[in-house]
């Protein structure tokens, strides 16, 4: 019998798939920041617009939207000033959200059940309205993290650089925050506020063991990232268990089972090159500490 | 009419109060390749990052092309290539990903690559003599072999002028060769090359100009002085300590 004959599951399966797809597309240029753990700050934060939303009886996704931008904006600002006060600015914000957050949603009349769907991901508790809004914010995302690649790549790998060719850089930064918190609270739905950023930082730390160069490891990511989504809500459905924790474990294993291959890879090859040391072998341009 | 490519008027820049550069004035024309000089900390890194506006001036005036700097925008005229590359992320990036990075300034963001985008890289590849390495993951090259990625980068854009920051320091020499190449070829085709050394090596030949910075101010404009002490040993192997030992693959650290 097919699971997804059900409505719910299919809107589950495909707002998971979008999520899949997009985070990654995103996480990519944090990981290369290091920002992994970003993501991870702005979900505290998009939890106050979440208390504000139930609070105001409006949309607690779209609240969330908006606070999570006003956050990483600011996070963004901190950043560029580049003072060492800003990690501290940082701690105030994440905590000053979650706290926010949980406040405002024991304000509101919601059920603590409520408050656990936004920490933990409710995926089968996704209407039409919710996935249309995840299809089109998951959509810009993608498009923007797609299409701006090169200049994205280039502030993220030497921003001083990139500021002495003349590109934008902080627009780009800019549009790098709004799309995080963007993603990060699309993503709420599927995994919620506490694992969003192993969605945008998993897929990648996978791909970078065999990738070579950054578009394959951008690629494979999205590939990761899509197949964890998918088979962690057929696990869920299959198994009943929590949707959001089963993605978020299955990437791990992704991760886990990558590392593996790659490092068997590795040996193999020496193995290979040591039985072969003919006249095509480089030599060795560098001497490798670790 | 071909006015100065850089001109400093005056320039102060101070960190935190404390002056690094005082009063410094300084004219680059077209076609002229000059080396700024000076010892560690003299204040010849800044100098150039505040011709081109990473660190800002206190006072005074730089102007690019004849714009003041702060309204100039044809950056595509202008090759950078820093010291080294900031620490890698464990994100890969092959060596012509990098490469082609150079090609922003002439395009824009929004522009997708091109056929033009892709010869330009080929061939900067080429002039550093890294075809064969394009496709391979920069970490995986050696220290001279990422900084002539760097080279390579900034001629992809096809500059009119290049500024180099200590584009030789710790690069073994093979790799020094083939960078005063490239530098060469560059020159021969008419650009205008501004770098920050502390050993000239073998860019020695194509220097016309030399300004010695000394705390802060310039000391020397002129002819390329001649070694002194123990520096002008005919055995003197141009071996300086740069801070504590630094492992081969920078990206990978």
């Amino acid at each position: 019998m097919n699971l997804f004959q059900y409505d719910f599951m299919l809107r589950a399966l495909v707002g998971a798939l979008i999520i899949g797809l997009a985070a990654p597309a995103l996480g990519i240029y944090l990981v290369q920041r290091r920002l992994a753990l970003i993501g991870d700050g702005i979900g505290h934060v998009a939890l106050t617009g979440v208390g504000a939303g139930l609070l105001l009886n409006r949309s607690p996704v779209l609240v969330a939207v908006v606070v999570a931008t006003i956050g990483a904006v600011t996070i963004e600002l901190i950043r560029a000033r580049g003072r060492t006060s800003g990690d501290l600015a940082l701690a105030l914000l994440f905590y000053g959200g979650i706290a926010g957050g949980v406040l405002l949603v024991g304000l509101s009349d919601s059920t603590s059940g409520n408050l656990n769907a936004y920490l933990f991901g409710a995926l089968t508790t996704t209407s039409s309205t919710d996935l249309v809004t995840i299809a089109v914010l998951g959509a810009v995302v993608l498009v923007a993290m797609v299409g701006l690649r090169p200049a994205l790549f280039a502030i993220c790998h030497d921003e001083e650089y990139a500021r002495v060719s003349g590109l934008p850089v902080r627009a780009l930064n800019l549009l790098l925050a709004v799309t995080t918190a963007v993603t990060v609270t699309i993503a709420m739905r599927a995994v919620g506020v506490l694992l969003i950023s192993a969605l945008m930082v998993v897929p990648v730390a996978a791909a970078q063991q065999v990738t070579r160069g950054f578009h394959s490891t951008m690629v494979m990511a999205m590939v990761l990232g899509i197949f964890a989504a998918g088979t962690g809500v057929w696990v869920a459905a299959t198994a009943n268990t929590a949707p959001g924790a089963s993605i978020v474990v299955l990437a791990i294993a992704l991760f886990l089972v990558v590392a593996l291959v790659a490092a068997l890879l590795r040996v193999l090859r020496r193995r290979g090159a040591d039985g072969l040391p003919g006249p095509a072998a480089e030599p060795h341009e560098v001497v490798l500490h670790r | 009419m071909t006015g100065p490519v850089i001109t400093v008027t005056h320039g102060v820049v101070g960190y935190d109060g404390r002056p690094v550069l005082r009063d410094v004035s300084l004219t680059v024309d077209a076609g002229e390749v000059v080396a700024v000089l000076g010892a560690n900390g003299s204040g010849k890194s800044t100098l150039i990052r505040a011709v081109l506006g990473l660190v800002p001036l206190s006072s005074g005036e730089v102007t690019l092309f004849g714009t003041a700097q702060r309204r100039f925008r044809q950056w595509h005229r202008i090759g950078y290539v820093p010291q080294r590359l900031g620490a890698g992320s464990g994100v890969p990036a092959t060596v012509r990903e990098v490469v082609a990075s150079g090609r922003l300034a002439r395009r824009g963001v929004l522009r997708p690559a091109g056929a033009a985008d892709r010869t330009a890289v080929a061939e900067a590849l080429a002039a550093v003599g890294l075809t064969d390495r394009a496709g391979d993951p920069v970490a995986t090259l050696s220290g001279g072999q990422q900084q002539r990625t760097l080279i390579a980068r900034a001629l992809a854009g096809r500059p009119e002028l290049l500024v180099l920051d200590e584009p030789t320091a710790g690069v073994d020499m093979a790799s020094q060769e083939a960078f005063a190449e490239a530098l060469a070829g560059f020159v021969d085709g008419g650009g205008t090359v501004l770098l920050v050394a502390h050993e000239l090596g073998p860019l020695r030949p194509l220097i016309s100009r030399a300004v010695v910075v000394h705390q802060g101010g310039i000391a020397h404009d002129g002819a390329v002085p001649e070694p002194a002490g123990h520096h002008a040993e005919p055995d003197h192997d141009h071996v300086h300590p740069h801070g504590p030992d630094e492992p081969v693959g920078l990206w990978s650290s």
